[in-house]
């Protein structure tokens, strides 16, 4: 379907794409599903769109209020715009370290930006939005890291999409983030076929995060139930970065920094197999990115400044 | 085995300031075991009470989350790197 009332009915149904290129085994075949072609570019208007939905149906959302989130961007992104068209303020709760372009899109799109120290990381967004809701409850707080909907997106969207395109897959490889994607494709994936191994891939966010000052202070997204997962592994700056790169010369993709992890734990799931197909789920695309050097400065320069500004 | 354990900033303190720690063991709880005794102030930090990992600590045996090994009876080969980071909010 190719024509819409409005710009909410093109989120989702995003194309899956072959970078077998990057394959270390020709028998092993991987796909990657580019989520940055959703029009707030990136997998979060999935979720921003079924929170609301939901929040509305349930009658605790109504037209006028003021919807309050944190997110380190794309999340607020896709509320920006669901926000815009269903008649709904939004303030965005944001560490001050994130790529300019994420706070130029949420002005763009007239959602409130309140920046939360950097070096507290997303743990920092999260206190600060809590604190604000609580001082002012008419604030509809509709917290990714807990809210159902997330995963539900993703069970009811991206899952079914993968699987109608890809049935034959062996591994699915997800950034964790707030664990949405993967809960929700995991589930889903799992119940067609239990043997489907759900991989989750993260940046080392724990090392960023200077300003925690005990492990009590840690937080675990309420929605992320670690039964689904297969494995975790890390994946360094350095390497996404390496790997990002590939995937635009190699396959033609311009993805977002944290899309380098996911190729990253994607290719070592392949190199497991002996044939096979590997999907992966590409965050977004590489707009919002360019003032990070990721693909013209020097490598060690660029994973420096990921240990400082928040790509993730 | 002899292996080097990686501690995050908050850590550090209860291990002289030291970013990075060689340790021994041949699987992560004895690796574990090892640090606690130099490093008495550790202890509450990796294991709890009942002899798990803690809560809010996520432990790597060469990138690789523990908890989908063998948790702390995950074997460990000399020269591997263990990477202990908090658990934090991603997304």
């Amino acid at each position: 379907m190719t024509r819409h009332e409005t710009i909410l009915g093109v989120i989702g149904d995003t194309p899956l794409v072959g970078i077998h290129a990057l394959s270390p085994n020709p028998d092993v075949r991987i796909y990657a599903k580019l989520e940055g072609q959703n029009p707030g570019g990136s997998s979060k208007d999935r979720i921003a769109l079924t929170m609301i939905d939901l929040a509305e149906r349930e009658g605790t959302l109504a037209r006028g209020d003021t919807i309050l989130e944190p997110s380190s961007g794309n999340t607020g992104i896709g509320l920006a715009l669901v926000a815009k068209l269903r008649g709904y303020r939004l303030r965005v709760v944001m560490p001050e370290n994130v790529s300019i372009e994420r706070r130029q899109l949420l002005e763009i799109f007239g959602a409130e930006v309140i920046a939360s120290p950097g070096e507290e990381g997303s743990n920092g967004a999260i206190r600060l939005a809590e604190k604000l809701s609580a001082d002012e409850p008419s604030l509809k707080l509709l917290f990714q890291y807990g809210n159902p909907a997330n995963p539900l997106a993703h069970y009811e969207g991206t899952g079914p999409e993968i699987w109608r395109d890809c049935p034959e897959l062996d591994v699915f490889v997800a950034g964790l983030g707030t664990s949405g994607t993967l809960m929700g494709v995991g589930r889903f994936l799992k119940e067609q076929n239990p043997a489907v191994k759900v991989v989750a891939v993260e940046p080392p966010a724990g090392e960023l995060i200077a300003a925690l000052r005990s492990l009590d202070d840690g937080f675990i997204p309420p929605i992320f139930d670690p039964a689904v997962l297969d494995g975790k592994s890390i994946v360094r700056a350095r390497e996404s970065v390496e790997w990002l790169r590939r995937l635009l010369d190699e396959c033609g993709i311009f993805a977002g920094v944290s899309s380098g992890a996911a190729v990253a734990g994607a290719v070592k799931e392949a190199e497991k197999l002996e044939s096979g197909t590997v999907v992966t789920l590409l965050p977004d695309g590489g707009w919002k990115y360019l003032s990070s050097g990721a693909w013209t400065d020097d490598l060690d320069v660029v994973a420096d400044r990921a240990t400082k500004i928040n790509y993730w | 085995m002899a292996v080097e354990v990686k501690l995050p900033t908050l850590l550090r303190v209860h291990a002289g300031g030291a970013a990075s720690v060689d340790a021994e063991g041949s699987t992560i709880g004895e690796v574990f075991s090892d640090l606690t005794a130099r490093f008495p102030a550790l202890k509450g930090n990796l294991v709890d009470d009942g002899g798990s990992l803690h809560k809010f600590v996520n432990v790597y045996r060469n990138d690789d989350d523990i908890r989908y090994l063998e948790a702390l009876d995950t074997k460990v080969a000399d020269g591997d790197v263990i990477s202990i980071l908090p658990a934090v909010a991603g997304g």
